[in-house]
């Protein structure tokens, strides 16, 4: 019989008071016994819902009826035959749009808690597991992967896995891509991402970093070399500014550059080489998940208060539920419906403040959001010593300006067939925010993992 | 990791270091540059391509010891190996179909002014250089300067070498004697405005190379970014040579003071660790 409890287990957490100030992981894991009683929530549907809202279709409701069961390895085995990354995705999906989202226990209640039972799996299975994962033997056939984030690592885990000899090229001098150098520590633990590479390289992948593909080799030369296939996982780095006065400020800093000084360089460690500017009072500009990590950053950092400046309302603001709850429990002060218009700066160009406008909700626009219309006579003055632009990213033109053929869009994203991944060149694939624009973890590694199966039927012809 | 073939100090502050990097070294070009990391808890800093050395693998690069970082890799001796070397990155100079140009140097920025002129030589132009230091012991890559340029002018501040003077003083005498297609100055931030705006003055296409605060040096940070013509340019990937009549270099001068404080509380730690 199962568990018709309403809710979830709670996920154990630190206290808000005591994690702000720190950068420890705020969500603290299920226990076993906890994830058993959780799982025995699942009704075990025949026509399986959550299925169909998991980007990499993992088969979910089979691995909880293995956590029912205590086969925790069990469920693991299920979890990774379609995921290359699941102690990531069990911490970073934004599972209320997906699997959770679908599940028939949320029509009345809680959906079951698909999210943290994979984070269980996953973390128990690093934990206890002894099993070192097989090289699998070589087909002889050589890819290789340009950049090392979700999109990039699933395609070359799904191919080593199929005997390819891989080879993922970095352009940072850690793997990761944005899982390293855009999500903090606190909810994701960089020993996460550095144990789930560690097993891609024991299945014979190579990781090799501080290469900027686009300058030391290009897609063209990758192919000289003896590589058959290309795949492109460069992601969406570039950051967006306002375009509004006072953004060239010091003080005025992308999320990128912030939370690149803070997660990647550890800004925040005594003795991390890096310098960072601890704000005092802090506006973060934007209302996605990156602007929740800024916020919660610089909160970590010191500042006094720290303001989430979003244009439209609580009702469209796009960050995962989890983010934006942690983000108040915190401390983020939220002032929605507010769109910054200049940026104030005194004699040696500090940032002093940020003027904004207050915005009303006019109708839908192309997005299905309405649209933010500005309310007249109603600019204001907040005081700020920093400000984090976190409106969005597009992707490098780096690899798209040094390979003739490659098509790409009017936001520089590059074409590719739907289904297969395939760009406009022979053999070269790509996926994730590289083609998208900045999306989430999981999509970019449904993508790669579309392109190892299209590279695989191409190649195994 | 990347070793370091060769090390030899230039002046009291200024040092070379040959390092092995062949992928970087068959790519490089002049104006580009490199990002390395001394080691694991150290920053990225952005360096300017000194010379390459196709055959040998090799990458040279030149540094004045400025903060902490250019501190703590000086003590690194020929045979060590950096942590991290990564480029080549940013656009190379663009060196064709030019007569003449007057190639403007001033301290450590020699190191960087040297591999245009030699580049523009190499292709068949008119290279006429000046550079400026404080005083005589502070000169670097004189012979190598001769070597490419068809008239050298060397200035110091208290004329202990060459002329007694600015290198403004030098180069307006040149735009007032030839027909220049460019100026390209590479130097401080202050010398590179100034010379900008005597160019300015005589009509002269003027180039200047930006060095300012960045980690990645691939687009990703933005840290690097400047106001060129009213627009805001990355000087990682868009530069890091840009139009000098067109540089908001006041702007540029203050962004780079953004970390001024922490860098002084750094470099006073590193030298009492030395005491």
């Amino acid at each position: 019989m199962a568990n018709m409890s309403l809710e979830k287990q709670k996920m154990p957490e630190l206290a808000p008071d005591i994690r702000n100030k720190n950068f420890e992981e705020v969500a603290l894991g299920y226990t076993p016994e906890q994830a058993v009683e959780e799982a025995g929530r699942c009704l075990n549907c025949k026509n399986k819902p959550c299925v169909g809202g998991c980007p990499v279709q993992i088969d979910i409701p089979a691995f909880i009826q293995k956590i029912q069961q205590k086969d925790f390895e069990g469920a693991y085995q299920i979890i990774s035959a379609s995921s290359a990354l699941p102690a990531v995705c069990g911490r970073v999906c934004p599972q209320e749009n997906q699997c959770e989202g679908r599940c028939v226990r949320g029509i009345k209640g809680e959906p079951v808690a698909i999210g943290r039972l994979e984070r269980f799996v996953a973390d128990w299975h690093m934990k206890n597991a002894t099993a070192v994962p097989e090289k699998p033997v070589s087909n002889g056939k050589r890819i290789a992967i340009i950049g090392s984030g979700p999109a990039g690592l699933t395609c070359a885990g799904d191919l080593a896995r199929k005997g390819y000899e891989v080879t993922v090229f970095e352009a940072l001098h850690v793997a990761g891509g944005v899982l390293v150098y855009g999500i903090p520590e606190f909810r994701l633990p960089k020993a996460i991402v550095a144990r789930e590479i560690e097993g891609l390289k024991a299945m014979g992948v190579k990781v090799e970093t501080n290469m900027v593909i686009g300058r030391v080799l290009s897609v063209d030369e990758l192919f000289e070399q003896g590589f058959d296939g290309v795949f492109i996982g460069t992601g969406a780095g570039l950051p967006r500014f306002m375009g509004i006065p006072g953004e060239n400020l010091k003080g005025v800093l992308s999320a990128n550059e912030f939370l690149t000084r803070v997660n990647l360089m550890k800004a925040y460690l005594p003795d991390s080489e890096t310098p960072i500017q601890r704000g005092r009072r802090v506006a973060v500009v934007g209302g996605g998940n990156v602007a929740m990590d800024a916020a919660r950053c610089a909160k970590r950092l010191g500042a006094e208060e720290v303001y989430i400046i979003y244009r439209r309302s609580m009702e469209e603001i796009p960050a995962r539920a989890e983010e934006i709850h942690h983000a108040i429990e915190e401390g983020i002060i939220f002032k929605t419906l507010t769109n910054p218009v200049e940026i104030l700066g005194d004699e040696h160009q500090n940032v002093t403040g940020l003027s904004c406008v207050e915005m009303t909700l006019g109708e839908p626009d192309a997005s299905g959001r309405r649209r933010p219309v500005v309310k007249e006579g109603s600019r204001h003055t907040l005081e700020m010593d920093t400000v984090i632009m976190a409106i969005g990213t597009s992707p490098n033109p780096l690899i798209r300006s040094t390979t003739p053929g490659l098509e790409t869009n009017q936001y520089g994203c590059i074409v590719t067939e739907e289904e297969t991944g395939l760009t406009s060149r022979e053999m070269v694939y790509a996926g994730g925010d590289a083609v998208t624009g900045a999306a989430t973890v999981i999509l970019a590694m449904g993508a790669g993992k579309q392109a190892a199966k299209a590279i695989d039927e191409k190649l195994s012809k | 990791m990347f070793r370091i073939v060769k090390k030899e100090a230039l002046n009291p502050t200024v040092s070379k270091m040959v390092i092995e990097a062949p992928l970087i070294a068959n790519k490089a070009r002049a104006g580009q540059f490199i990002i390395l990391r001394v080691d694991d808890r150290g920053e990225r800093i952005p360096l300017t391509v000194a010379d390459y050395d196709r055959q040998a693998g090799t990458v040279t690069i030149i540094y004045q010891i400025v903060g902490a970082t250019t501190m703590r890799l000086d003590r690194l001796q020929e045979g060590d190996q950096l942590a991290d070397f990564v480029g080549p990155l940013g656009k190379p100079t663009d060196v064709e179909g030019k007569k003449r140009v007057a190639v403007v140097g001033g301290g450590v920025g020699c190191a960087i002014a040297l591999p245009v002129a030699k580049a523009m030589q190499q292709a068949g132009t008119v290279v006429d250089s000046v550079v400026g230091f404080r005083n005589r012991d502070l000169v670097i890559l004189e012979e190598e300067f001769k070597a490419v340029s068809n008239e050298y002018r060397l200035m110091t501040d208290d004329g202990s070498a060459g002329q007694k003077g600015l290198v403004t003083d030098a180069l307006r005498e040149l735009l007032q004697q030839n027909e220049y297609d460019e100026v390209i100055a590479i130097g401080p931030l202050v010398m590179m405005k100034f010379v900008s705006l005597l160019t300015k003055e005589y009509g002269v296409k003027t180039v200047v190379s930006m060095n300012p605060i960045m980690i990645d040096g691939t687009g990703m940070c933005g840290g690097c970014r400047l106001t060129v013509g009213g627009e805001t340019k990355f000087a990682c990937v868009d530069g890091p040579e840009f139009d000098g009549h067109l540089v908001d270099f006041d702007q540029a001068m203050e962004r780079g003071r953004t970390y001024h404080a922490y860098e002084q509380e750094r470099c006073n730690l590193l030298k009492k660790e030395a005491e």
